[in-house]
């Protein structure tokens, strides 16, 4: 059995082409129904990701299968020319490490991001719902998952934000611990904040407040997140419930100076205050970062602490990639060794089929026996086959040569006359 | 046989020390439970020698430094693991049980002197003064310590540069939520020690005060604590302000502790318990 993994990703194909091959999988269902049809692919998933199109397949005959997935890609409106100017195939080990790449997101435009493991996982489960897969596929994507999960759990490639509104949810979490029970408040309105405002939601804020210079624009806000808006007036008041505040509106001047702060810190008792300051021109007087337990950061702080976790992922990914190295040895090693298995099968068979002749020869031979007479006459025949074959099936499973596969097995099957290349009638008459 | 036993002692502590500082680098949870686990083998070693000790000299043994460092480092390790199991910022651990090492050393290294014990300390009610007394600072330690990472995490983040510690330490919130804990337990401590010492001091010496250098530094220490808490519970004083006043306590804790055998002299000082024979 061969691997063979084929498709396209953002770094081979225009968003065009990415679009026409994932329209291809929307029904998956039909999709897998045309393609189990072909003899060359004996198990297949196909997934599509942000970012890529792949399938791939376990296949006795790897030419044929990727002949034939390829012909899948070109159908409908995708030009030949097109799909091979940025089709990849990758196989056996390359395919495995290929796949482990992708599902640890070693392989993404935004390295560690965490959809990808479920998109997979989505796919697989469309996969064997139409019983695409097979035993190799199944152990092959449960691997993956696992060397998914270990990458994010042993590396800090998932640790980092690298985005400026997670990143400013990730300094919340330095300062409060959780945020659960805090109060944040949205000053003004963008795209920037309302990210991380809904960062901060789905990491457990307890309450939401939405200040803005319109109060129906507010409204608006603090309904989608499930707020309460007031006016920009009240923002000084807001000081002592809020603990999380981004600011991000047009205004020419500072809203907050040092001392409006200074003054609300000691009537809230000093509990700590974040700002978050993602304007420009700035919203927040910078001054305010000196004040005890208040911390602002403006975008470009934020820049730096993204830029910062860039490097840190990149440093984490060089791990992540050995770990995945490692584990695709582990699974080409189980590989070969499920290549052994028809031939110990093959072997055993043969034993009993002797077995079960020479016994019934001999019983004909022999005065009528008792029951438990017949009975120690087949443990002794099985027990002499089972021994002589024992040390031969250990050399099979321990002794495979993982560089040479086959040469063993091939000594072995040549040895036993496994495939029937002599004619065993012929030579017992002999 | 007690010294086999603090061997052991040593050898858990300087371990879990190892698995502590490992956590801190790898940041793996394995390491940090590991080192807990350690920790308590070793106070188990720990305190199986403190009663052979406290059996074969039939008081507790804190007529010297390195008597009372035994006992000491008893007390701080017994209170990280509390701490540790109801309130787990395990980051602490990196510095308690490299500290409880570093104190059970000291009882080894420091000589070990032979005299006659003044009657003082054979008393039941000293006992529980010293207990108590020793306690207290051993909650007050781990406050101290908590303060030092408040320190390093709060500049990180007012400076902005999110290197090493930045990662591995705790949320401000945690560790200014340490802080108030230890003290709220430390504090009631460390006012019992002080209250049983000045009974039993009008008991046998016929005052409450004596102008003791142990107890000046002390009730320093105390005021200094004493302050912090008030200020925590009416003003709202909390992070650094609190951090370094948790610290500030405890380096006068430590002047007063290490002080009774350097240079003072009075009734408190360790060269008065024990007579040159």
């Amino acid at each position: 059995m061969n691997l063979v993994l084929l498709g396209l990703n953002h770094k081979t194909a225009p968003v065009a082409l990415r679009e026409k091959v994932a329209g291809l999988l929307t029904d998956l269902d039909t999709a897998y129904q045309d393609l189990q049809n072909q003899p060359a692919l004996a198990e297949l998933v196909l997934y599509a990701t942000c970012n890529r199109v792949e399938g791939v397949c376990a296949t006795a005959e790897p030419d044929a299968a990727i002949n034939q997935i390829r012909a899948f890609f070109v159908s409908h409106d995708i030009s030949e020319g097109d799909l091979d100017a940025s089709l990849y195939t990758h196989q056996d080990r390359d395919a495995v490490q290929h796949l482990f790449r992708v599902a640890a997101s070693l392989d993404s435009l935004v390295i560690g991001e965490p959809q990808i493991l479920g998109q997979i996982k989505e796919a697989y489960r469309q996969a064997t719902r139409n019983r695409a897969t097979g035993p190799i596929l199944n152990r092959l994507l449960h691997k993956t998952f696992s060397v998914a999960k270990r990458v994010r759990r042993e590396t800090g490639i998932g640790g980092h934000a690298v985005s400026i509104s997670y990143a400013a949810v990730t300094l919340g979490r330095k300062i409060f611990g959780s945020l659960a029970g805090k109060t944040a408040v949205l000053v003004g309105a963008g795209e920037m904040a309302e990210l991380a405002l809904e960062h901060l939601k789905s990491d457990g804020i307890g309450r939401i407040i939405v200040a803005n210079r319109t109060l129906e624009r507010g409204l608006q806000l603090a309904q989608r997140f499930g707020g309460e808006a007031v006016s920009l007036e009240e923002l000084a008041d807001q000081l002592l419930h809020a603990d999380i505040i981004i600011s991000s509106t047009g205004s020419p001047q500072h809203l907050l100076t040092r001392d409006q702060v200074k003054g609300a810190m000691r009537r809230r008792k000093y509990r700590p205050l974040f700002f978050i300051d993602i304007a420009v021109p700035r919203d927040l007087d910078p001054a305010i970062n000196d004040l005890d337990n208040v911390y602002l950061y403006n975008i470009d702080d934020l820049k730096e602490v993204v830029e910062f976790n860039w490097q840190r992922r990149q440093q984490e990914a060089v791990k992540a990639e050995r770990l995945v190295a490692a584990e695709t040895v582990k699974f080409l090693e189980w590989l070969q060794t499920l290549e052994v298995f028809p031939t110990i099968i093959a072997l055993k068979e043969k034993a009993d089929r002797i077995c079960e002749a020479e016994l019934e020869k001999t019983l004909k031979q022999l005065p009528p026996l008792t029951e438990e007479q017949r009975q120690s006459l087949e443990v002794l025949t099985q027990s002499i086959t089972q021994k002589l074959l024992h040390d031969p099936i250990i050399f099979l499973k321990g002794y495979h040569h993982p560089q040479r596969p086959t040469r063993e097995l091939d000594t072995v099957r040549r040895l036993f006359n496994l495939d029937l290349d002599r004619d065993t009638e012929l030579t017992e008459e002999d | 046989m007690v010294n086999i036993l603090i061997y052991l002692t040593l050898i858990a502590y300087f371990g879990a020390t190892a698995l502590w500082l490992a956590f801190f680098l790898a940041q793996r949870d394995n390491l940090c439970r590991a080192g807990a686990w350690l920790l308590g083998i070793g106070l188990a070693f720990h305190t199986l020698a403190l009663i052979a000790r406290t059996w074969a000299a039939g008081y507790l043994p804190v007529a010297t430094m390195g008597q009372t460092l035994l006992v000491s480092a008893w007390a701080l390790v017994a209170a990280f693991l509390i701490l540790y199991w109801l309130f787990p910022i395990k980051v602490l651990g990196a510095l308690s049980a490299p500290l409880a090492a570093l104190m059970v050393s000291g009882t080894i290294i420091l000589p070990q002197e032979h005299g006659v014990v003044s009657p003082l300390l054979q008393s039941l009610w000293l006992t529980v003064h010293i207990i108590l007394a020793l306690l207290g600072n051993a909650a007050l330690t781990l406050a101290c310590l908590g303060g030092i990472f408040y320190l390093v995490q709060e500049r990180q983040l007012k400076a902005k540069r999110f290197g090493f510690f930045y990662r591995r330490l705790p949320s401000l919130e945690q560790l200014d939520a340490l802080n108030y804990w230890c003290l709220t337990i430390g504090f009631p401590l460390l006012t019992a020690g002080i209250i049983s010492g000045s009974l039993y001091a009008q008991h046998i010496m016929g005052s409450f005060w004596r102008w003791d250098p142990k107890e000046i530094l002390t009730v320093l220490a105390w005021l200094i604590y004493a302050v912090l808490l008030h200020e925590r519970l009416a003003a709202g004083w909390r992070g650094r302000k609190a951090a370094i006043m948790a610290i500030c306590g405890f380096l006068v804790l430590v002047i007063t502790f290490i002080s009774s055998t350097l240079w003072i002299t009075g009734y408190h000082s360790f060269s008065s318990f024990l007579k040159q024979p």
